[in-house]
C-alpha cells in the first residue's frame, strides 16, 4: 500500500511541474510570436526555466520513491 | 597524436567488427554452460512476468554484460578488503547461483551486490561491510567505452584542425565544429562572460561525455545499452565535478553574497543557511535531473517493450515497436537536451561565482 | 528508506571512484590533446577572417577614396583644360587682333608712304616739266630774240625799252 501512496506523491509532484512547464512553454511561445527576432534568446531562457521546474518535480519524484 | 588514421582505416574496422563477433561466439560457450543452472529458474519467470524486477535489472548497473538471449559477458570483480585485494571473474559467481570461494572470504552475488557468506551459507552482514566493491561492472565498460569513442573523435579531430590551420573545417571536422561553437556561444559566453575561455575545457568534456552517454545508452545493443547517465552515482559525480569547479573559481563577490548579503542583520540567521543550502542543491538538482530524465527514459521504453510480454502476444508487438521508435527519437532529443541542459546549467552556476558585482 | 543506504559505500564507492578517474583522465586528456588546439585553431581563424573582414572593408575605403580623388582629379584637370583652352582662344584672338592693327597701321603707312612719294615724285616730274618748259620758252625766246634783233635798230630800240623799264630806284 505504501508504493501505491508514493507513486501518489510523484504522481502530484508531476501535476505540478506540468503546469509549470506548460506555464513556461506558454508564455514563451506568446514571447516568440510576439518578437520572433528574439526567439533565441527566449528559447534559452525558457529551457533554463523548464529544466529548474522539471528540477523541482523531481526533487518531489525521488523523494516520492525513496520514502516508500 | 594523429589518431585520424584510425577512423580512416576500413581494414582496421573490419577487424574490430569481426572480433567482435568472434567475442560473441565465444562468450556462446560459457552462456551454454550457465543454461544449465538457469533453466528452472526461466521455467519459473515464464510463469509470471514482472516487469517492475525486470526493467530495474535492465537499468541497474551489473556485474555481467547482458548482451542477448542467454549470452553475457562476465566481467572482472575486484574486490578491497580488509586482508588484500581480491581479483577474480564474474563467471565465477554464475548469476549469483553459486558462492565463491575467494582468497580471504567466500562470496555470493546477492541481487547482484557482493556479500560475504559465512561457513553457514548465509549472508555475513559484518564482514561484508569490510569489502569494497572496485569490479568492473557493466557501467564502468561502458564509460570507458564512451571515454575511449571520445579521444578517438576528438583527437583525430584536432589533428585535422593542426593540418588544416586557418582553412575551411572539412568532413568530420565540420559536424563537430558546430556543436563546439554552440558551446562556446550558446553556453559558455553568455552565461560566464569574457572569462569564459578558462572554463571551455571542463564544460565541453561535460557535454560531450553526458552526451555520448546518452547516446550510448540508447543503442539497445552491446557497445550501448548500459544506463550510464541514468545512473545517479555517475551523475553524483558529474555534480561533485561541477560544485567543485563553482565554488572553487567563486571570486569575493560570491562569497559576500552567501555570508554577507544586503539584507537587515535579523535576516542574517535565515539568508545564511539557505545560501549555504543553495550551494549544495543546485549541482544536486543537477544530479537528479539527469538521472532521472534518463532513466524515465530507460524505463518508458523497457515498459512499452514489456507490454510484449505482459499480454503475452505477438500481436502487440507492432503497436509496442511503434512506441518504442517514437520514445527513441524523442530520447534523442533528451539525450542532447539534458547534455545541454547540464552544461547550461553548470556555466550558469559558474558565471553567478565569476561575476564582477556593481552595487 | 534505512535499507537504500545499507551498504551504500561497500557496494558504490568504486563505482564513483571509476567514474571520477574516468572523467579526470578524460578532462586531461581532451583537454590538453584536443580541446586546447581545437579552440585554438578556432579562435585563430575567426581572428583571420575577421582580419580579413577589416582589411577588405579598408581596401574598400581605399578604393573609394582612390575613386574620389581620380573624380577629383579629373574634375581638375577638365577645369584645367578649360581654363587652357579658354587662354588660348584668348590669346588667339589677340594675335589676331594684334595682327589686324599692325597690318592696318602698316597699311596706312604704306600708303602714306606712297603718297608722299607720289607727291615727291609729281613735284620732281612738275619740276621737270617746269625746267623743260623753261628751257624751252628760253629756247624759243632766244630765237625769237635772235630773229628779232638781227638788225641794229630793233636792238637798240629793245635796249631802250628795256632801260624804260629799268628805273633806277
Amino acid at each position: 500500500m505504501t508504493g501505491s501512496i508514493a507513486a501518489l506523491g510523484a504522481g502530484l509532484a508531476v501535476i505540478g511541474a506540468g503546469i509549470g512547464i506548460g506555464q513556461v512553454g506558454g508564455k514563451a511561445m506568446e514571447g516568440i510570436a510576439r518578437q520572433p527576432e528574439a526567439s533565441s534568446k527566449i528559447q534559452t531562457a525558457m529551457i533554463i526555466a523548464a529544466a529548474l521546474v522539471e528540477g523541482v518535480a523531481l526533487f518531489g519524484v525521488v523523494v516520492a520513491l525513496l520514502g516508500k | 597524436m594523429d589518431f585520424s588514421h584510425i577512423l580512416n582505416s576500413k581494414k582496421l574496422a573490419f577487424s574490430v567488427i569481426l572480433s567482435v563477433f568472434l567475442s560473441v561466439f565465444a562468450c556462446k560457450s560459457f552462456a551454454i554452460q550457465s543454461e544449465k543452472a538457469g533453466v528452472e529458474e526461466k521455467n519459473a519467470k515464464e510463469e509470471a512476468f514482472n516487469p517492475t524486477t525486470a526493467i530495474l535489472e535492465h537499468i541497474a548497473d551489473s556485474h555481467y554484460w547482458h548482451v542477448g538471449g542467454e549470452v553475457s559477458f562476465p566481467l572482472p570483480v575486484i574486490l578491497y578488503t580488509d586482508k588484500g585485494i581480491e581479483n577474480f571473474s564474474g563467471a565465477a559467481f554464475e548469476h549469483g547461483a553459486k558462492p565463491y570461494q575467494g582468497k580471504y572470504y567466500t562470496y555470493k552475488l546477492v541481487d547482484d551486490k557482493i556479500r560475504v557468506v559465512g561457513a553457514n551459507g548465509e549472508v555475513d552482514k559484518e564482514t561484508s561491510k569490510k569489502i569494497y566493491d572496485f569490479s568492473i561492472t557493466k557501467n564502468v565498460i561502458a564509460m570507458w567505452i564512451a571515454g575511449l569513442l571520445l579521444l578517438i573523435i576528438f583527437l583525430s579531430v584536432a589533428s585535422t584542425y593542426k593540418k588544416r590551420t586557418g582553412k575551411a573545417p572539412k568532413g568530420f571536422q565540420s559536424l563537430i565544429e558546430p556543436v563546439i561553437l554552440f558551446v562556446r556561444d550558446e553556453i559558455a559566453r553568455p552565461n560566464i562572460g569574457y572569462k569564459y575561455s578558462k572554463y571551455m575545457p571542463v564544460l565541453l568534456t561535460i557535454f560531450f561525455f553526458i552526451w555520448i552517454n546518452n547516446l550510448l545508452g540508447l543503442i539497445p545493443i552491446f557497445p550501448g545499452g548500459a544506463n550510464v547517465t541514468g545512473n545517479i552515482l555517475f551523475t553524483f559525480v558529474l555534480a561533485t565535478i561541477v560544485l567543485l569547479v563553482v565554488n572553487f573559481s567563486a571570486n569575493k563577490y560570491y562569497w559576500k553574497h552567501i555570508f554577507l548579503p544586503d539584507v537587515p542583520l535579523w535576516l542574517y540567521p535565515i539568508m545564511i543557511p539557505v545560501e549555504l543550502i543553495g550551494i549544495i542543491s543546485r549541482p544536486f538538482a543537477l544530479m537528479i535531473r539527469l538521472y532521472a530524465n534518463i532513466s524515465a527514459g530507460h524505463i518508458i521504453v523497457l515498459s512499452l517493450i514489456s507490454l510484449i510480454f505482459i499480454f503475452k502476444s505477438l500481436l502487440i508487438a507492432p503497436v509496442s515497436v511503434a512506441f518504442v521508435l517514437f520514445m527513441d527519437v524523442l530520447e534523442l532529443l533528451v539525450a542532447f537536451l539534458q547534455a545541454f541542459i547540464f552544461t547550461m546549467l553548470t556555466a550558469l552556476f559558474i558565471g553567478t561565482a565569476v561575476e564582477e558585482h556593481h552595487h | 528508506m534505512g535499507e537504500l543506504f545499507e551498504n551504500l559505500l561497500n557496494d558504490h564507492l568504486g563505482f564513483v571512484v571509476w567514474a571520477l578517474v574516468a572523467f579526470v583522465i578524460l578532462l586531461v586528456l581532451l583537454g590538453k590533446f584536443a580541446w586546447k588546439p581545437i579552440m585554438a585553431a578556432i579562435t585563430e581563424r575567426e581572428r583571420s577572417i575577421e582580419d580579413a573582414l577589416l582589411k577588405a572593408e579598408a581596401a574598400k575605403e581605399e578604393m573609394a577614396r582612390l575613386t574620389n580623388e581620380n573624380e577629383q582629379l579629373l574634375k581638375q584637370a577638365r577645369a584645367e583644360r578649360d581654363l587652357i583652352l579658354k587662354e588660348a582662344r584668348q590669346m588667339k584672338d589677340q594675335i589676331i587682333n594684334e595682327a589686324k592693327e599692325a597690318a592696318q597701321a602698316e597699311g596706312a603707312r604704306m600708303i602714306e608712304k606712297a603718297s608722299i612719294e607720289i607727291n615727291n615724285q609729281k613735284a620732281i616730274a612738275l619740276a621737270s616739266v617746269k625746267e623743260q618748259v623753261a628751257s624751252l620758252s628760253i629756247e624759243i625766246a632766244e630765237k625769237v630774240l635772235q630773229k628779232q634783233l638781227e638788225n641794229k635798230t630793233q636792238q637798240d630800240a629793245l635796249v631802250a625799252d628795256l632801260l624804260k623799264e629799268v628805273k633806277i630806284g
